[in-house]
């Protein structure tokens, strides 16, 4: 049953960074007011979708904005990078949710952005150098190397969000140091007000929600073997509906230009190398140097 | 001048009801109870034998005049009927299949002491579907008093309140996290047991008497309690965000892959139809063989959901005996016919894990009841070395909930030592202006009595916002209760009476 008081929430921007990563800006003034560095939404792009949760990359309160950055990896993120067009709509969007990422009194925090995580590190880095403190900003961190911790012994917070694996690796190198490192758990969710559970994750013997008591945790307690393995639930669903869903549009093309296959094949924009992407959404120039 | 009935003269037999046989019934979410044709509610009405001490009014959490709706049917005035019940309960199609009336009016009901009881709840049922198929909303003229009352939540407490503060003449604003209003109507009772459409009749009905519905709203997250009475120009506002955070189990194993909640069960499969995968995108794999911790209502609901998307073995595991058993009786009695194995006097003891982080079964160790506990049940005490295990791939837990923490996260309001939101006797919290009722105040109880304290709540807000209240009888002139200035006062469609 259509509601018919909010009907669609219309996307008034979009940025393709990659083949396989693109941003949406968002109307919508409430939101865009009340959130804050760290939180999250759940957005539907149509009535027969999923639920799924994308974390609010930046936010303008003048515009009355948001914006989500979308990395297309499975059916749902696929299909919205092709629907979701300017002046088109998502059915469903709510938010901001989660626990907003405490800024706290830290002097020196690294900010450590692993692939698409650089989307959600940057309204934390702006906040915290809101607050007065020395940001350091890593980008597409890999190695265990960290060349820079000679330089700065006094780091009292390191930020990291990525893929999980990443946030595990900055975990580890952090924890013989004891400096305090605060990651973003991304599970599976479902509702995300605290009613299913599906997005439970363990930190040492203690069980929490990640929709309302995170989604930032501290990253030594998190058992990331366990929210890597849950996040695997539904590898198989995932898979068929990805290949159910390119024989859809494959289909499709083919029906639409007679025939002919090639057309299926084209990109819909230019490709940018993935390297290129830190030029284009670099954050950090005014940070770096504090 | 009809006979007076007495217990020999009625119908000795209960009325039957069509039911869906069990074999072709877990094959689809078709209602299950099919309801009484019009024949069957006469016969059954003509048992109901208008005793003068009424228990099942009393026996009703909302005191709806059951005898009085029976006479209206009995007399085939069937309008009356349902605005005898619409005058205290507005969800009659809702509360007739859901309510556990064996424990509530049925279980007064004075025929039940020599026969089966009235079969109130079909009969409040009749009434309600055939007031959906008919069409009929009583929208009286309401004059508009200018007050903007919030309501969190779109659940049986908040839908309550709702009409009847719009009857009052506010305009009311109900706000929903999810996309869809209903609140655990919707995501938490299946169709097979409280169809979406007799939801959406209902939420149609409160739409054509004014109230608005904004959906995809988070309060709290969005805007806060407090904003809502400060800068949004809320003279009141009224919480029922229910109490849906699941207790977890606590045992090891318990977040293997194929170990999930009641609650995300039923979401994923009655709001996001993960029945209807992949033409919905959700999924709900259940494997083959399902186990259900727990013996309430929604572990019922967990099991027959279950069935019905494909296990071919539903274990439920309850660590107390069936008279200890919290489900309503149809339910229980339901899920028996459609082949669920039960478990009585079983805990759980841990999830085993099949190498691959997913569920290969589960141990199990058998109970026996001792002493009574603070609840007055018999207290269940492990039987040494009675471990056994139990081969399935999911696992279902339903053993119970706790309150939603958004709205306590957000607000100053006060909590009580479980989280739940502190409320006096007239369901008004710390904050002025601010009242709540439903699970989030009394924890996880049933539909009924959360309209009931939907209900309670909008006679306080009334009181509060100094509106007078048209269902009670004026008495200053100390003459007729019932006529004020020569209007009737039984006439429910104006707010204000100035006298000169």
């Amino acid at each position: 049953m259509a509601d018919a008081d909010t009907p669609g929430f219309e996307i008034v921007g979009r940025e393709d960074f990659s083949p396989a990563t693109y941003s949406l800006i968002i109307r919508h003034p409430l939101m865009a007011r009340a959130a804050r560095p760290g939180q999250f939404v759940i957005a539907m792009s149509h009535e027969s979708g999923e639920r799924i949760p994308l974390t609010i990359a930046d936010f303008d309160r003048e515009k009355g904005t948001i914006t989500l950055v979308v990395q297309a990896v499975g059916k749902t993120t696929k299909e919205m990078q092709q629907t979701c067009q300017v002046g088109t709509t998502l059915y469903a969007l709510v938010g901001p949710m989660g626990i907003p990422s405490p800024l706290g009194t830290a002097k020196k925090v690294v900010c450590v952005g692993g692939g698409l995580g650089v989307a959600p590190i940057f309204p934390q880095a702006r906040g915290l150098k809101e607050n007065g403190a020395y940001v350091i900003g890593v980008l597409g961190f890999r190695s265990k190397n960290l060349v820079f911790w000679q330089d700065h012994p006094d780091i009292d917070e390191v930020i990291a969000i990525g893929p999980p694996l990443m946030m595990k690796a900055c975990a580890e190198v952090t924890r013989p140091h004891a400096i305090k490192t605060m990651v973003s758990l991304n599970p599976i969710m479902v509702d995300g007000t605290g009613m299913c559970g599906g997005c439970r994750v363990k930190l040492g013997d203690q069980v929490k929600f990640a929709c309302v008591d995170g989604p930032d945790f501290d990253g030594h307690k998190v058992d990331f073997a366990d929210l890597i393995m849950r996040l695997r639930r539904y590898a198989e669903q995932e898979k068929t509906a990805v290949q159910r869903w390119s024989e859809n549009c494959r289909m499709k093309d083919q029906i639409e230009s007679e025939g002919t296959l090639a057309q299926a094949e084209q990109p819909l924009f230019d490709a940018y190398a993935y390297n290129e992407l830190i030029d284009l959404f670099d954050p950090f120039e005014q940070v770096k140097g504090g | 001048m009809t006979k007076k009935r007495t217990i020999r003269s009625i119908p000795q037999q209960r009325t039957q009801m069509r039911e869906q046989p069990a074999r072709e019934r877990v094959k689809n979410f078709s209602e299950v109870a099919c309801g009484y044709q019009l024949e069957d509610a006469l016969r059954e009405s003509e048992r109901c034998l208008f005793c003068p001490e009424q228990p099942c009014v009393a026996g009703c959490p909302v005191g709806i005049d059951i005898p009085g709706f029976i006479r209206k049917l009995g007399e085939k005035n069937f309008r009356g009927a349902y605005e005898i019940l619409t005058d205290t309960n507005l969800l009659p199609a809702i509360c007739g299949r859901v309510c556990p009336q064996e424990s509530q009016c049925e279980g007064v009901c004075v025929v039940g002491d020599t026969l089966e009881p009235v079969a109130i709840g079909r009969l409040e049922r009749w009434v309600g579907d055939t007031a959906i198929a008919e069409g009929w909303v009583s929208i009286p003229y309401i004059e508009p008093n200018g007050f903007k009352i919030g309501i969190v939540g779109s659940g049986p407490a908040g839908m309550a309140c709702a009409a009847d503060m719009v009857k009052a003449g506010c305009e009311v604003t109900v706000f929903e996290a999810f996309h869809q209003p209903g609140g655990v109507l919707r995501y938490g009772i299946p169709d097979f047991r409280l169809p979406n459409e007799v939801i959406d009749a209902e939420i149609r009905t409160l739409r054509k008497l004014g109230v608005k519905f904004a959906c995809n709203t988070l309060v709290g997250r969005l805007f806060t309690i407090g904003q809502m009475i400060d800068e949004m120009g809320f003279d009141a506002v009224f919480i029922g965000t229910g109490a849906g955070y699941p207790t977890m189990l606590g045992i090891s194993g318990d977040t293997l892959n194929g170990v999930l909640s009641a609650n995300e069960l039923l979401t994923r499969c009655n709001l996001m139809r993960a029945k209807d995968f992949p033409n919905y995108d959700t999924p709900l794999p259940v494997g083959r063989q399902v186990a259900v911790i727990g013996a309430g209502n929604t572990a019922m609901d967990a099991m027959r959901v279950c069935l019905r998307l494909g296990a071919e073995k539903v274990h439920c595991i309850y660590r107390r005996s069936p008279t200890e058993c919290p489900a309503r009786a149809e339910e229980v009695h339901h899920a028996e016919e459609e082949g669920v194995e039960f478990h009585w006097l079983t805990n759980p003891v841990a999830v085993l894990d099949d190498g691959n982080g997913s569920v290969r079964g589960m141990r199990c160790i058998r109970m026996e009841l001792g002493e009574p506990d603070e609840s007055g049940r018999r207290r269940p005490v492990p039987v040494a070395g009675s471990e056994h295990d139990i081969a399935c791939d999911l696992v279902v837990f339903a053993i119970g909930t706790n309150a939603n923490p958004i709205i306590g996260q957000t607000s100053r309001l006060k909590l009580n030592k479980r989280g739940y939101i502190e409320v006096d006797e007239h369901l008004a919290t710390s904050m002025v202006g601010v009242f709540a009722g439903g699970d989030i105040v009394t924890g996880a109880a049933t539909v009924i009595e959360a309209m009931g304290a939907g209900r309670r709540a909008a006679r306080s807000m009334k009181d509060y916002l100094h509106i007078r209240d048209c269902n009670l009888p004026y008495t200053g002139d100390g003459s007729s209760a019932t006529k004020c200035f020569g209007l009737d006062m039984r006439e429910q469609n104006f707010t204000r009476v100035y006298a000169a």
